[in-house]
């Protein structure tokens, strides 16, 4: 025999590397299928502690996170057109409403988005709000984050608990600096600022199409309506 | 024996990843805010590190060596694959703070370093303790700048163990009303205290140098 060809050679590499390829992709997939089942359950258990923060347990008796519409990107969540729409569940006990939960945008905050989800009940007053995730500058503008509030007996965020338009007027729905109603931190206003507008916002929202959107048969998609 | 407490030696202090090669600094710089992100990321190096030096090593004959390159990626990859999918399944709450590091962990040019200038040369056991000793160099140095860089910006340590084992606490170990020093978490605090850790470690290193010549005399005397 020759020298082997260019061919030859070319083959040969091309055989082992795909001799390797494909042992490496059954190991990938066979931990994929292993891991699944546990990725899936701990996902769902992360979206659960998120609502069970907002919306104790004993509120509702339903399936939530079946009950659920999409809202179509609107201002008044903090999303644009290039958002995705967003899910809102429905909390119900023994069939009626009970409470709204979604997430809500507040897009001004000093390092970018923060991102809220709400529980507001039937008596159009909010339950409860947290941060879901923010880059508010640690140690200062952290503390819309009850987790990383210094005042743990009584946090920022707690502020909104039971609080709806009624108590604090839509007008006076603003931080203290702004000359409204709620609280902020000396020196970070910014994020305080963001949040307390955004939860206006979304409560607005929620008291405006409540029926609406409890009446809407589940997975359905609450479009933006067209502004006139 | 010898050959493994050199490696040893070599991974941990005399050509630790993080003080002396300054190699995959992106990650240690990145994550090193807390202790315990710090352990998780390097811990994760260090199996990923282990198991694609053993495994190149094994198979390194039927390697051909123009193509090992792609090879050595394919390995790594499908390792940090497996480890990225094993942490989401089974260490959720950390893998939320770690999740994006993980996969960087294919791209830490210090995994294909070792496997290019060791595994691919050695037998397998060799190989994998000499990827998880690299590894334990790196948990070394970033254990400790991530402890620092808490303990001066926050006054704590261990925030975030809950994480890893449920129900542990963090240690407040500054006064409450300790304001923090933001700059030790913010990303400059990380280059600040690297930089000393790794004078700290030049230092250490000429003592020693130091120390040597003279019982070198002595020892010539006699």
């Amino acid at each position: 025999m020759s020298e082997p060809t260019a061919l030859r050679v070319s083959l040969r590499t091309a055989f082992i590397l795909t001799v390797f390829t494909v042992v490496f992709t059954t190991l990938m997939a066979t931990t994929y299928r292993a891991t699944k089942p546990a990725i899936d359950a701990s996902v769902e258990a992360e979206k659960m502690k998120l609502v069970d923060e907002v919306l104790p347990a004993h509120h509702y008796d339903n399936a939530l996170l079946d009950d659920f519409i999409m809202v179509a990107p609107r201002a008044e969540l903090g999303l644009d057109a290039r958002d995705d729409a967003v899910r809102l569940l429905r909390a119900r006990k023994a069939d009626a409403p009970a409470a709204l939960v979604f997430e809500a945008v507040a897009p001004d905050g000093y390092g970018g988005k923060i991102r809220l989800i709400l529980a507001i009940g039937t008596d159009d007053r909010v339950i409860g709000v947290r941060v879901v995730s923010h880059k508010e500058t640690p140690g200062l503008g952290d503390y819309i984050d009850p987790k990383k509030d210094r005042n743990k007996s009584a946090p920022w965020i707690r502020q909104f608990d039971a609080t709806g338009f009624g108590q604090v007027a839509d007008a006076n729905w603003k931080v203290k600096k702004d000359g409204g109603h709620f609280d902020a931190r000396a020196g970070a206003t910014i994020s305080a600022r963001a949040v307390t507008n955004a939860v206006r916002r979304a409560l607005q929202f929620a008291v405006e199409h409540r029926d609406k959107l409890y009446a809407l048969p589940a997975k359905s998609v609450l479009e933006k309506e067209p502004t006139p | 024996m010898s050959a493994f407490r050199e490696i040893a030696h070599n991974g941990v202090w005399k050509q630790n990843t993080g003080l002396v090669q300054l190699l995959g600094l992106c990650p240690i710089l990145a994550v090193s805010t807390t202790f315990v992100n710090c352990v998780s990321l390097a811990l994760a190096t260090i199996l990923v590190m282990a198991l694609a030096s053993g495994m190149v090593a094994s198979v390194r004959s039927f390697i051909p060596r123009e193509v090992r390159i792609p090879v050595f990626i394919l390995i790594i990859a499908s390792l940090v694959t497996m480890v990225d999918l094993a942490m989401n399944a089974w260490l959720h709450e950390l893998y939320r703070v770690l999740g994006i590091f993980i996969p960087l962990i294919v791209v830490n040019c210090i995994v294909l370093a070792r496997v290019e200038a060791f595994a691919a040369k050695n037998t397998p056991l060799i190989a994998a303790w000499d990827g998880a000793m690299m590894g334990v160099g790196m948990v070394v140095a970033i254990a400790v700048l991530g402890g620092l860089r808490e303990f001066i910006g926050t006054g704590m340590l261990f925030s975030g163990i809950e994480m890893v084992i449920p129900g542990a606490q963090a240690l407040q170990l500054l006064p409450e009303r300790y304001p923090g020093f933001l700059v030790a978490i913010l990303p400059p605090g990380a280059f600040l205290v690297l930089g000393f850790m790794i004078a700290g470690r030049n230092l250490l290193d000429a003592r020693a140098a130091a120390r040597v010549p003279p019982v070198h005399k002595i020892q010539a005397q006699t």
